[in-house]
């Protein structure tokens, strides 16, 4: 382990990673801040930079975005009660009352340790952890991929649905359709592609997510009328107060950061929960586990309210890089645009990269800490100049917004027929959004098709065509009824909150 | 009359799973794949069926309609022009070239969005278009195809 820390240092502090880390962290946090824009749409919009990369850079800038839009939208939480990205709601709680009483500097520096610190201590879990896993993992078969899969699209179909788990297995069966598109990979029989020599490679990963998010997004901000960027017009640069932490908020820090890392980290490694979780769980427990005196402070601007949900979403961040790292399959929108990214690189992840490119491997968990520290430079002094940066009108961010997508595509294809595709998949998706069907399931379901499709294949063929695999292994069979369990139980609440 | 329009994509979504399935079975195979436990059309049959599972529940099962859409408040005018926009972008962008048509649809998006400060549009689209151009061409060696700036002589 202690050559694949140096490996992934050595590959992290070269001068173009850390600039990637710097330039990552700067532009998500912008987008972070943007109510609407979350990491998915950022990470989106980067795609052709990394193009220029090579996959540890392009992955590292990726990384950077991501804790830089978690980062960001907690300060929209404290400073607007406006919050960037659903993972800092709970922020929002115990940050803005703070911000009212004259304290948002002090709420920003709490909310910037905390995350760093949460974000700091998931990535040490993470170095201990995912090399561990991906040796348990070495261990897996087939059958036990194929199910695992299948639970992690039910899970983030379960968790991402707000009470609509019908409508997100819908887009995840949409997702897998989409992926079915073009050549079947052993056969090289064409499918669904209707003689349309376009359409013979299938449909691109990269279109997908342009279209679906930051296309997609873009136009509903229209549709709606809304402006993400007003919000960022109302801070006053000289009414943050200090950012000096004193003494007994440090203490009350102390104990609340580790158990609140722990809880995000874990939640941050199940397929499909997330940031938003994480938070609001640790908000939850931190609630109870705090004295009754500091327990009548909650919602009215305690340390340990703001402190939680922050270390949490940090912490979930790293963690839901576990099973993308360890097994090859994402447990978030987010990083499935990753790993979508990743496989365009020609690298594939699971339990063998860390053996085959050790450099990626290390050099995204080493770049973490990295991250972490800009993030704190970055964030302390800088975030509300950074937050007068937003106050561009969205009559010039929309336009950008669409340009970076066309771009993405143009560079990837040179082909009118991906664009065609690109707006109608937009146009599509952005009627679907008003009508809350989300999207994270879909592209999850779209990166995972290929996956699903090969496990299921070699599974069926080595058991002759009978559905046996699917019980034969216990640990198949317990993925397959905890997957079974979550079906039934989201469509009993389905029919029950419905009946009422 | 309250129509519930979740109900009719849901309802729309049958027929697609259903045309899918259709086209599943379609898919022309080896004949020695044929009776193969697995093969090309295998996987897609099982996704049809899934969403015409998916679906038909929701389509069976009760909804309250609770997602109210105020069709007046939204803005289909601008969100057309845009879409038109980006069409006629992508329509053009091989044939004339990655600057030109870049920028211009910068410029007329601007526009159509209601901006007026004619420098700070020109600023966001041309010279904002270069840089970009210099970024992905002239430093991360990315490809980019512009017959116009290659027949002015600016690009090689």
């Amino acid at each position: 382990m202690i050559e694949g820390i140096l490996i992934g240092l050595t590959t992290a502090l070269t001068l173009q990673n850390i600039l990637m880390v710097m330039v990552g962290c700067f532009f998500g946090t912008i987008i972070g801040m943007l109510p609407g824009l979350g990491p998915m749409t950022a990470i989106a919009l980067m795609i052709p930079i990394t193009y220029g990369f090579d996959p540890a850079t392009g992955l590292i800038l990726m990384a950077g975005v991501y804790y830089g839009a978690v980062f960001g939208g907690s300060t929209s939480s404290i400073l607007l009660n406006a919050p960037g990205v659903p993972g800092t709601v709970a922020t929002s709680f115990d940050g803005y009352p703070m911000a009212q009483q004259g304290k948002a500097g002090k709420a920003l520096a709490i909310a910037a340790w905390s995350s760093f610190a949460g974000g700091t201590l998931s990535a040490i879990y993470l170095l201990f952890m995912a090399p561990s896993l991906s040796k348990v993992s070495l261990s897996f078969r087939s059958p036990d991929y194929f199910a695992l899969m299948i639970l992690g699209l039910t899970a983030i179909a379960a968790f991402s649905s707000k009470g609509q788990f019908l409508k997100a297995m819908m887009m995840v069966v949409l997702g897998l359709m989409l992926a079915s598109v073009g050549q079947d990979s052993l056969s090289d029989i064409t499918r669904f592609t209707f003689d349309n020599m376009n359409l013979t490679d299938g449909i691109s990963f990269v279109l997908v997510v342009m279209a679906t998010f930051a296309m997609s997004e873009a136009l509903t901000i229209i549709l709606k009328r809304n402006d993400p960027t007003s919000a960022a017009k109302q801070v006053s640069l000289t009414e943050l107060g200090s950012i000096r932490i004193n003494k007994e908020e440090r203490t009350k820090m102390y104990k609340t950061i580790p158990r609140s890392s722990i809880i995000g980290f874990l939640i941050g490694v199940l397929p499909g929960a997330g940031a938003t979780i994480a938070s609001f769980l640790a908000y939850g427990m931190e609630r109870n586990v705090v004295s009754d005196e500091e327990k009548e402070k909650f919602g009215k601007g305690s340390v340990n309210g703001l402190s939680a949900p922050e270390t949490a979403n940090n912490a979930a961040c790293s963690g839901s890089f576990v099973p993308m790292l360890t097994l090859g399959i994402p447990g978030s929108g987010t990083t499935a645009v990753m790993l979508g990214a990743l496989l365009g690189f020609g690298v594939q992840p699971g339990p063998r990269l860390y053996m085959t490119n050790p450099e990626i491997f290390w050099s995204i968990i080493m770049s973490m800490y990295i991250g972490m520290v800009i993030l704190l430079i970055l964030n302390l002094p800088l975030i509300p100049y950074i937050a007068r940066i937003l106050a561009v009108p969205k009559n010039y961010l929309i336009p950008l917004i669409l340009f970076f997508s066309v771009t993405g595509i143009y560079v990837m294809s040179f082909n009118n027929f991906d664009i065609y595709l690109m707006i109608g998949i937009a146009v599509v998706a952005t009627f679907m959004r008003l009508y809350d069907f989300p999207m994270p399931p879909l592209i999850l379901a779209f990166v995972l098709g290929g996956l699903m499709e090969e496990n299921l294949r070699r599974s069926l063929l080595l058991s002759n065509g009978s559905w046996e695999f699917l019980w034969d292994r216990t640990l198949t069979l317990c993925i397959l009824a905890t997957t079974i369990f979550i079906v039934f139980w989201q469509i009993y609440k389905t029919v029950k909150q419905n009946v009422k | 009359m309250n129509i519930n329009i979740t109900k009719i994509i849901s309802l729309l979504f049958f027929i697609f799973s259903a045309f899918y399935l259709y086209t599943a079975y379609q898919i022309q195979v080896f004949a020695f794949d044929e009776n193969a436990p697995f093969n090309a059309r295998t996987f897609p049959i099982y996704l049809g069926y899934a969403g015409l599972f998916f679906s038909g529940l929701k389509l069976i099962l009760p909804d309250p309609n609770t997602i109210k859409v105020v069709h007046q408040n939204l803005e289909y005018k601008k969100t057309g022009i845009l879409i038109l926009i980006a069409i006629i972008y992508g329509a053009t962008i091989l044939k004339v070239g990655y600057f030109l048509t870049t920028s211009l649809f910068l410029f007329a998006s601007y526009y159509f969005l209601g901006e007026r400060r004619w420098i700070l549009m020109f600023l966001l689209s041309f010279p904002f278009v270069a840089a970009f151009m210099y970024l992905l061409h002239g430093i991360l060696d990315i490809y980019l195809r512009d017959p116009f700036l290659q027949s002015i002589g600016v690009m090689g």
